[in-house]
């Protein structure tokens, strides 16, 4: 078993965060782990990209080789679309319908939508409002986090667990959170049974 | 205890609490900052050690981590890069006098510049210098570097450079902690001989440093970083540098294709280099940064039938990063399928956050110079730096810290007019200090914006080694009250902050204006405001 997963967002919309849940739940599973992730000029409002591969036996690299991405997972549909190349054949596209327009440029979100559905298995989500739904307003990456959980297979108590300890000095936001994760969890299990050329 | 998930700057720091660090110094700098921030988490821990600073810039971190040394205690400094050039001279220089307790310098290169203006290479530092360089493959061997690196430096009383790259740094991967050492105490030397750098003294250790190389050399040919695998096609042999390594092991699905010579210690181990060479036609070299050793193999390797291949000969691109991707490339290795790009996406250059204070001093500056074609404005390095590119386009250049006040004083000698420094609170405590002391000294005809966000905010929300006395340190350096103002960078104040700067722009000699407002992050931050997942 190998699992790599590229996650892609905007800088300020929580990506560390889930990246190193996602990390943390693979080790309590007794995993091997990879993770990266760039900082720096990155953090404003730019492009911010992580990586996260677990597996049954080492592995060498944190970064994903072109064409080997099992999991695309993205919390802005325009940044799901910049690292089409690195997907597997068979990948997974997950990503937010929610756009963050801060350039002038942002193309129309129909076009971007189009695009992502183009790859054959996809899922999309409204996170913001799945957050909303749950009274975890701020917690739209870690809906997709439990959207991601459902896609890979990946241990929903482990990750759980790997998102209390994450939170466990914020009790507050550690509930908030879990709520997020199972709303997000839910969702994508519906869209996946709902689509079954997406599953 | 079950192995931990660590990123190459965490394992580095707790490796050298766990081999009985005294003090570490920084400044904080992309990627190196987590070093320092992972040993403030864990500060007093052990009796009250170790000792955890950030300082003024990476010299004054290095000065104080060698002070630390001299008085007999492990220590270490942590910087990016570029702030090697800064503590260059303490660098070199404590290579000539050399060490007491074990003293590493801690150094995380940039290659493909996710966060810096330049790729230099550190390990020239180190060759320059004299003195070994240890460069981990993997977090685990981050983690197990400090404790070889502070009894390497004790022994041979040198410094041990370690060079960590961006990847590297922040990548984790799961590590096996070992057992901690308590904080050793070797007293304070009393060797005024080597630690007085008179010129009869330096001869002296100058010759027992070029004499230690042939030790370093020795070192290094049974260094557990530096290991030849013999297995594999011999046609050709592999020399894997650092992260290179993981890579190499990556593209090759984790088999030994070809003979490979491993490298995470310098001087680099000729001998090895020699038997791998005996065996091969061809020789690949796989460094992450400069073709550093590529550049150096054919005068280890005077053998002219043999092939090198690298970074120099296009087998590897000449800059940026590596990955698997390109060293299976390098090894004619076949790609696997991949999708083409999307042409969906749209640059989404990095820029300042809503709000942010720096966004109404550029307006301001660009307001007040409208009438001034011929104005120009030297920048510095921060988050401000961001106002060079569009809507402000407010800046004209950034070169490196601190030259915003110095350039401006020297393009104002050549009639440049009206010359604007603009920088930061941390980058004018780094080194914009002494450039405004010239400008005083020679009555420079600069106007110096000084933005106080009271933080290092591009590298997290570090305390700014000026904070609050900014005002105080221009009156000190002979700013004259007049021409010391402070502005509140604010859309509220735009008309008021715009006739300020017009008045002050038509003031000769030089003027300072602070324009304080804090950070929003670092707002943010604060114990009782909200946070975000």
């Amino acid at each position: 078993m190998k699992r790599d997963v590229v996650l892609a967002a905007v800088g300020g919309q929580g990506l560390l965060t889930i990246s190193a849940v996602m990390a943390e739940a693979a080790r309590l599973l007794g995993l091997h782990v990879r993770q990266s992730e760039v900082h720096g000029m990155a953090q404003r409002g730019g492009v911010v990209q992580g990586t996260v591969r677990f597996a049954d036996r080492p592995i060498f690299s944190d970064l994903v080789r072109s064409g080997q991405a099992d999991l695309i997972l993205a919390l802005e549909p325009m940044e799901a679309l910049r690292y089409l190349p690195l997907l597997a054949p068979d990948g997974f596209l997950l990503t937010s319908s929610v756009p963050l327009r801060n350039l002038p440029d942002y193309p129309p979100i129909a076009e971007v939508l189009a695009a992502v559905r183009e790859i054959p298995r996809h899922v999309v989500l409204d996170a913001d409002a799945a957050a909303r739904a749950v009274n975890a307003p701020r917690s739209a990456n870690v809906v997709m986090l439990g959207a991601g959980a459902a896609v890979l297979g990946l241990a929903e108590d482990a990750l759980a667990e790997a998102l209390e300890r994450a939170f466990q000095r914020k009790p507050g936001a550690a509930d908030a959170n879990l709520r997020a994760f199972r709303a997000g969890l839910t969702a994508a299990r519906e869209a996946l049974a709902r689509e079954p050329e997406a599953s | 205890m079950p192995r931990q998930l660590m990123s190459g700057d965490e394992a580095l720091a707790q490796g050298a609490i766990d081999a009985g660090l005294s003090g570490a110094y920084a400044y904080p700098g992309t990627p190196s900052t987590e070093i320092t921030e992972y040993i403030l988490h864990s500060a007093g821990t052990r009796d009250g050690l170790p000792i955890a600073r950030w300082t003024a810039n990476e010299k004054t971190a290095l000065e104080a981590a060698l002070g630390m040394s001299y008085a007999g205690r492990r220590a270490m400094a942590s910087m990016k890069h570029v702030g090697l050039n800064v503590a260059a001279d303490p660098f070199l220089n404590m290579a000539i006098s050399g060490v007491q307790g074990g003293l590493l310098v801690n150094v995380a290169d940039d290659p493909s510049m996710h966060s810096s203006q330049n790729e230099q290479d550190s390990r020239h530092y180190a060759d320059f210098a004299l003195v070994p360089c240890a460069e981990p493959s993997d977090a685990q061997e981050a983690y197990e570097i400090p404790r070889q690196a502070f009894a390497l430096s004790e022994r041979l009383r040198l410094p041990v450079l370690v060079r960590l790259t961006t990847r590297l740094a922040h990548g984790r991967s799961l590590v096996q902690l070992g057992t901690p050492l308590p904080p050793t105490d070797l007293g304070p030397s009393s060797d005024r001989e080597r630690f007085v750098l008179l010129p009869s003294n330096a001869r002296k250790s100058y010759a027992r440093l070029v004499a230690l190389q042939a030790e370093l050399e020795a070192e290094s040919e049974q260094h557990p970083l530096n290991r030849l695998d013999d297995r594999g096609d011999p046609s050709l042999g592999i020399i894997a540098c650092g992260v290179a390594h993981s890579y190499l092991l990556e593209a090759a699905d984790g088999e030994t294709l070809h003979p490979t010579l491993k490298i995470g210690f310098y001087p680099p181990p000729r001998l090895a280099i020699a038997r791998l060479a005996a065996r091969c036609r061809t020789l690949l070299l796989l460094e992450e940064g400069y073709p550093f050793l590529e550049s150096r193999v054919g005068g280890l390797l005077p053998r002219k039938d043999l092939e090198i291949r690298g970074r120099l000969t296009g087998h590897l691109p000449r800059t940026g990063e590596l990955s698997a991707d390109l060293v299976a490339a390098a090894l004619g290795r076949r790609e696997t399928a991949s999708r083409p790009p999307s042409s969906v996406p749209r640059p989404r250059p990095p820029a300042l956050c809503p709000g942010c204070p720096h966004a109404d001093t550029c307006r301001a500056l660009s307001a007040a110079l409208s009438d001034y074609p011929a104005a120009r404005v030297f920048s510095d390095i921060g988050c401000y730096t961001l106002g060079a590119l569009p809507p402000f386009s407010a800046l004209d250049t950034c070169i490196v810290m601190g030259a915003s006040i110095t350039m401006a004083r020297g393009a104002s000698d050549a009639g440049v007019h009206p010359a604007v420094a603009v920088l930061g609170d941390s980058t004018f405590a780094h080194s914009g200090m002494t450039g405004l002391l010239d400008c005083i000294n020679d009555r420079a005809n600069v106007t110096i914006l000084l933005l106080d966000n009271e933080t290092v905010a591009m590298t997290g929300g570090q305390p700014s080694a000026a904070m609050g006395r900014l005002s105080a340190i221009c009156r000190g350096l002979g700013v004259l009250a007049e021409n010391l103002h402070t502005i509140v960078p604010h859309p509220s104040q735009h008309e008021r902050n715009v006739e300020l700067l017009r008045c002050i722009l038509r003031t000769p000699g030089p003027s300072v204006v602070i324009a304080e407002r804090e950070c929003l992050q670092t707002a943010k931050r604060r114990p009782g405001a909200g946070e975000a997942a």
